[in-house]
């Protein structure tokens, strides 16, 4: 028995801000006081606040450390493991009060959470199976197995309305039902995991796999037996190393343990599970260029039908889900459809895990019951806007989704409400933006993406995505005129209509809704030539305020192309026909003397 | 996706062709074997030149046409060596509206090299990434496996004097 357990988080984000150093630092600092026997540090998966870490939590005391450095590690040993004195001042703010420490779900970022996918991220150590064991882990799979036909396990699925999460929020339950009936006599069928998390700005897939590998390794396997399949693909992005090596020794361990392989549970189930790795391609999070992508091809969409329940990979039936989806199975086992339902609005039910992003305090991982409101994310939740400024948009569903404006931010999230003011669910990026960002540059910013990663086999998308990043070039430009502007939307539209996968169908949508929204910004840059966020540079340009500069000349060294002149302690100017409007002046001024217009 | 022919010659190690005609022999009789023999063959010469596609094809009978294809599709398969530094500028959406775009540009500006080039010394390579999921420190670079988060423009050079 320890009597204190230290919680490292070793995610990506805290892993990218040095925990390595910091348990390696700890780990000395233990042996040297000899706490060995009495200390354990555990690297976990993520705890969801980002923006703090590394982060570290002690128990019992369950105090919350963040943004600790390799040199504040003695002094926690020394002082709180040793003389158990809480070291206040790396503790999280939120988290103190008058009267001591506040539970962490009590604290603004995590009150309103509710963690079913994310249960065992930041508790317990993932390349450990016991403790997924301890944490109810495969009692679903064998309840499953010894205790359930298959067709009941679909009948709960189904029941229990759950939804995918990866973007189009099909239900889960029919997938499975087509999988296991619609070639009733085939030889093979396969189970497939999405992982290859595509979205700029979307990590909640890998950081379930990093914090809890073995949910998606039982949940894969309750498909499997629910489908009649017996090997699994787990398709991860090759961008993710952390996530890749967890999964491989959950893979690893659960064979070690019987839990995959020949006669799971003494039954007469087999299943096996292998990782392929995608190699960067936006379009192979298509189920169907997914599995042409395993298959060993360029990542190509194929026409529905035949859906992949009767034909995907390798042409055999196959069920594909993405990873949030199945770390929701286990729970729905165990507790019932019932409990499920309970939870979320009419038509979606569960929880969503959303990636907070952009100009947002607490940048993290969220899992908020469907219905919470926008604003809760990003006021409560999320901390707000930082540096005072003011909220513009949450842009939701990556390249595929749309803005959401202040005027719609009560809006309830869940599936339908998105999709009717012209944005999606997504796989749950959530990239906050504030009046410093232009609608426009950001429309530009994802059709450009676009039409990198459109794979070129249907042409409205290969060509249609193409000719409407040139055109938004035009108006950020300043040289798009109102005709411009209505080409736009016309090919928008036939974009959508005519594209061959949900890559092409959707890729418009960044632009419909700003375009809905922010159309005055749209018509400021056509118009007037002006970019009222002061972002798109070609219709920018700099100026000095002569009642502000004191005349320091910091500018005047800065600027890389001599465009600034003036004498020590008189107003400078700028030549505006050599600026390159590097920003560069701007950011030397300590006067605010320097302005975009 | 551009392919780009390489101006390198192709200087292959016999250790390295021994290790690329194992990885062949160990997963050419797998279901889709051909995209991880490219990623280990990536791993071992660090790109994907000709000379390796073909040994590829010969090897595993799949022709050199369905190779290329595939080579060129993704974006994590490269024609060209990269530099002895890799620097990744994350494009993420979240790292974007910090000002990442800025951050790329003082990067080509400095190097003189576009996204997806190398510095002619070899020294330095060049490109914007995918998310690589670290938006908490938005905006995010990445030189080899050093991470620097929080980054802004006038940190470039600060960076750079490093390697």
């Amino acid at each position: 028995m320890f009597r204190s357990h230290v919680l490292i988080c070793g995610g990506t984000g805290c892993t990218s801000s040095g925990c390595d150093a910091i348990i390696s630092a700890l780990q000395q600092e233990i042996d040297k006081n000899d706490l060995t026997r009495e200390v354990q540090v555990v690297k976990t998966g993520c705890f969801g606040l980002c923006a703090l870490g590394p982060i570290m939590i002690v128990y019992p005391e369950g105090s919350f450390y963040s943004m600790v450095k390799p040199d504040d590690v003695s002094e926690i040993v020394s002082e709180h493991l040793l003389k158990g004195r809480i070291v206040t001042r790396l503790l999280y703010d939120e988290t103190v009060t008058d009267t001591g420490l506040k539970s962490l779900n009590e604290t603004g970022f995590y009150k309103k959470q509710m963690r079913i996918a994310l249960r065992n991220c930041g508790v317990i150590n993932p390349e450990c199976i016991e403790e997924y064991i301890g944490t109810d882990g495969y009692e679903a799979l064998g309840k499953v197995l010894t205790e359930m036909k298959p067709e009941e396990v679909i009948d709960i699925i189904l029941d229990s309305q759950l939804r995918g999460r990866g973007g189009g929020g099909f239900p889960t339950g029919l997938k499975w039902k087509l999988a296991r009936t619609i070639v009733p006599d085939a030889d093979q069928k396969y189970v497939c995991c999405n992982a290859d998390e595509g979205d700029p700005g979307a990590f909640m897939d890998r950081s379930i796999l990093e914090g809890d590998p073995h949910v998606l390794i039982e949940a894969m396997a309750i498909a499997g037996y629910a489908v009649g399949a017996s090997e699994g693909y787990v398709y991860i992005r090759a961008e993710y190393p952390i996530a890749i090596k967890r999964l491989e020794v959950a893979i690893n361990q659960a064979r070690e343990f019987g839990l995959l392989g020949n006669n799971i549970f003494d039954t007469d189930f087999n299943f096996d599970l292998f990782i392929r790795l995608g190699a960067g391609a936006f379009v192979c999070g298509e189920e169907t260029a997914l599995m042409t992508s395993i298959e060993g091809n360029r990542g190509e969409p194929n026409p529905r039908p035949p859906f992949p329940a009767e034909k995907g990979l390798f042409g055999k039936p196959t069920v594909l889900n993405n990873v949030e989806t199945y770390a929701n199975i286990p729970r729905i086992i165990l507790n019932g459809a019932d409990w499920f339902k309970s939870i979320g609005t009419e038509k979606s039910k569960g929880t969503k895990v959303f990636a907070l992003g952009g100009k947002i305090n607490n940048t993290g991982l969220v899992e908020v019951p469907m219905g919470t409101t926008l604003r809760e994310v990003v006021e409560e939740i999320g901390g707000g806007v930082p540096n005072g400024k003011k909220f513009k948009a949450a842009q939701t569903g990556g390249p595929s989704g749309g803005c959401i404006p202040m005027e719609k931010i009560d809006i309830a999230i869940d599936y339908d409400n998105l999709l009717q003011i012209g944005s999606m669910m997504g796989s749950g990026g959530l990239i906050v933006m504030d009046e410093d960002n232009c609608m426009v540059d950001i429309a530009k910013f994802f059709l450009e993406f676009t039409v990198e990663e459109s794979c070129g086999k249907c042409v409205p998308c290969r060509v249609g995505t193409k000719r409407l990043y040139e055109i938004l070039e035009k108006i950020t430009a300043g040289t798009a005129t109102l005709k411009d502007l209505e080409k736009m939307e016309e090919l928008c539209h036939y974009i959508k209509a005519n594209s061959l996968c949900g890559l092409g169908q959707t890729a418009p949508n960044p632009v419909l809704s700003t375009l809905n929204f922010f159309k005055d910004e749209y018509l400021a840059h056509v118009n007037d030539k002006t970019c009222p966020s002061g972002i798109c540079k070609d219709l920018l340009s700099y100026e000095i305020l002569a009642d502000k500069c004191i005349g320091c000349t910091l500018c005047v060294k800065a600027c890389p192309a001599g465009a600034i002149s003036g004498t020590v302690k008189n107003p400078h100017t700028i030549d505006k026909a050599k600026c390159v409007k590097c920003d560069a002046c701007v950011q030397k001024c300590k006067f605010k003397a320097i302005v975009r217009k | 996706m551009g392919a780009v022919k390489s101006t390198t010659p192709f200087a292959g190690t016999p250790e390295q062709e021994k290790s690329l005609l194992e990885t062949i022999a160990r997963l050419k009789d797998q279901k889709g074997s051909l995209m991880p023999i490219l990623q280990e063959a990536q791993n071992i010469y660090g790109y994907l030149p000709f000379e390796v596609q073909r040994t590829i094809a010969l090897n595993t009978g799949i022709p050199m046409e369905k190779i290329f294809g595939v080579v060129t599709f993704y974006a994590q398969f490269s024609l060209v060596p990269k530099g002895k530094y890799q620097i990744s500028i994350c494009m993420g959406t979240a790292c974007y509206v910090r000002g990442a775009g800025d951050i790329l540009d003082k990067f080509k500006e400095k190097l003189g090299v576009d996204s997806g080039g190398c510095t002619d010394d070899g020294k330095f390579s060049l490109e914007a990434c995918r998310c690589i999921g670290a938006c908490g420190l938005a905006p995010v670079i990445t030189v080899n496996d050093d991470v620097y988060g929080k980054i802004g423009v006038a940190d470039v050079d600060k960076i750079l004097a490093k390697y």
